[in-house]
């Protein structure tokens, strides 16, 4: 019965929304949105991070890390994750429709 | 409708025969969509029941809140110091309901573990697979001798948005040039560390610009605070002596308020103010301690990847109310756990394993409405708990460039606009 129920559950659970499921987000991408909005049409908030290419956004969150790129907080947040991480979010990102 | 009398007829025989939450429930659930309850419609609740029903559409989500109107605290410091109305703080739950998630407006006053429910003031049962808690704070009035609900009413809080916000905001218009507002401040944890700052900041803005004659004194229950740099760099240059800051060790910690006199008593010495700002020693929302998942602190231990209560399984507990490592409460904080906890439930229903996750918090204040300031963070699940990692983080720099101040205001006002957007737009 157990084991009846997890198929049942696994079967539409996970359903990916989008292309990239949210459920599969990679370490640190869902913070992103506090400020990067997921969602269209908000006043003031900074760009989206969907569809971007994934070479930009790796490009600059090195750059924030190395403090080659001017910031006021991205500098900070770049510090806390590593090449493959940042890869990962990258990507994820890169897959979703803008 | 059938099916579901069944299942409750199973539960309710469960339960009387004194059965605890056991695998011989999940038969009696095997062939329904998974339940899921949230307690509190804040950033963490309304964040994470809107984050899991776009991840997991069919699993039932009812999210149980006490207002149909939504007041959100960060920015309600730009309300009392006039810069702002109320109702660009408030929200409905209209856009939480068109992603599927089933509202119930009214209060959960009991949480059965054991059975797995919840009760509404109405007496209505909720039945869960897993309930999420995410009341926010509440006061622990018995802290401060003297400070009630009625206390409240002559010296605020405004540490809930909404009335109490109003209320200071018309006692400072009210009050003549040359008056004193006293702000009393608690000891970590409490809600938004910055916040207080910030509202000593913007009351300044106000006296400064309508009461020049006026200062504001602030009595502070710890030696140092969040950005206490950049925070008195700003005093300094912005308002000159009229800011007073008294830290514990000089007295700055009150140990109990007289609301007739409208003082307050340290160790030294009693303040009198003509605006008394009270902000009192807070603890989970009161459902999480009645819901027995609070621990010696007044705050709700979790796990670091499922957000799981490490006191009752099966009950998840996020935002304010939970102790997170040294993450800061935030609204960004409890929207950042919302988005985590979401994707674990989901791995969990599908008996899966939830991802090691990484959290951001990233805290906006302003000391004048062009002067931003931040504090950011990464964390991360080290062992049973949270911890930043090193090398990251950290505040703006003490020497930024004015431009640099005013960036950051704007940024704080997209900050909002996105967590009230994602959470309630
Ligand atoms: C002055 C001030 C300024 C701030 N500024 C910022 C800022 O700039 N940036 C930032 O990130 N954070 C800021 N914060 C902090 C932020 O407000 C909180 O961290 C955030 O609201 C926490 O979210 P939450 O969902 O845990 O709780 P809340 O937002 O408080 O939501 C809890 C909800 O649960 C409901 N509830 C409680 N108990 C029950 C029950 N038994 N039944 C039904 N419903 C219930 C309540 O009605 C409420 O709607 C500020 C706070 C203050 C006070």
């Amino acid at each position: 019965m157990v084991r009846s129920r997890a198929l049942f559950i696994v079967s539409f659970v996970l359903a990916a929304v989008g292309g990239a499921s949210a459920a599969d987000a990679p370490r640190g991408a869902s913070s992103c949105i506090g400020c990067h909005a997921a969602r269209p049409g908000i006043e003031d908030a900074l760009p989206s991070l969907k569809g971007r290419k994934a070479s930009e956004v790796t490009e600059a969150m090195l750059a924030f890390r190395q403090d080659r790129k001017p910031a006021t907080v991205m500098n900070r947040i770049a510090k806390g994750f590593s090449d493959a991480e940042i890869a990962a979010i990258a990507d994820w990102f890169a897959e979703q429709q803008p | 409708m059938t099916v579901r009398l069944t299942r409750r007829s199973v539960l309710a025989g469960a339960l009387a025969s004194g059965a605890m939450a056991s695998p011989v429930c999940a038969p009696a659930i095997a062939q329904n969509a998974p339940r899921v309850v949230v307690i509190g419609g804040g950033f963490a609740g309304a964040g994470f029941a809107r984050a899991l029903k776009h991840i997991a559409n069919n699993v039932n989500v009812t999210l149980v809140e006490t207002h149909r109107t939504f007041t959100a605290c960060p920015f309600s410091n730009h309300v009392i110091a006039g810069l702002r109305d109320l109702s660009a703080q408030q929200f409905t739950y209209e856009k939480v309901a068109a992603d599927g998630v089933t509202m119930a407006f009214e209060p959960a006053i009991a949480v059965d573990a054991g059975s797995r429910t919840v009760t509404l003031r109405s007496g209505t049962p909720l039945m869960y697979d897993r309930l999420v808690i995410a009341p926010g704070i509440s006061f622990n009035w018995s802290a401060l001798p003297g400070y009630d609900e009625a206390a409240a009413k002559i010296m605020p809080h405004a540490w809930h948005a909404g009335e109490q916000t109003e209320l200071l905001r018309r006692q400072l218009e009210a009050m003549e040039d040359g008056g004193t507002v006293l702000m009393s401040v608690p000891d970590n944890p409490m809600r938004c560390p910055p916040g207080a700052y910030e509202r000593a900041s913007l009351i300044a803005w106000y006296l400064k610009a309508k009461k020049p004659r006026s200062k504001i004194i602030v009595l502070d229950a710890k030696d140092q605070f969040s950005m206490q740099r950049l925070f008195q760099n700003a005093w300094k240059a912005l308002y000159p002596g009229q800011i007073e800051w008294v830290g514990l060790s000089n007295g700055g910690k009150i140990n109990s308020v007289d609301p007739k006199t409208r003082s307050l008593a340290g160790d030294f010495e009693t303040y009198k103010g003509t605006v008394v700002n009270v902000i009192p020693p807070q603890r989970a929302g009161t459902i999480a301690q009645v819901a027995g998942v609070t621990d010696r602190t007044g705050w709700c231990p979790v796990d670091p990847i499922t957000f799981e209560s490490k006191i009752a399984p099966n009950v998840h507990v996020l935002g304010d109310a939970t102790l997170v490592g040294t993450m800061p409460k935030s609204a960004f904080g409890a929207f950042s756990q919302a988005q985590i906890c979401a994707a674990a439930i989901a791995k969990l229903f599908a008996n899966a394993t939830p991802d090691r996750p990484k959290l951001i918090n990233t805290c906006y204040s302003v000391a004048a409405p062009d002067y931003g300031m931040s504090v950011a963070g990464v964390y991360q699940p080290v062992g049973n708990d949270y911890l930043e990692v090193e090398g990251a983080g950290g505040n703006s720099p003490v020497d930024a460039p004015q431009a640099t101040r005013a960036l950051e205001a704007k940024y704080a006002h997209g900050l909002f606009n996105t967590l009230t957007g994602e959470t309630f737009g």
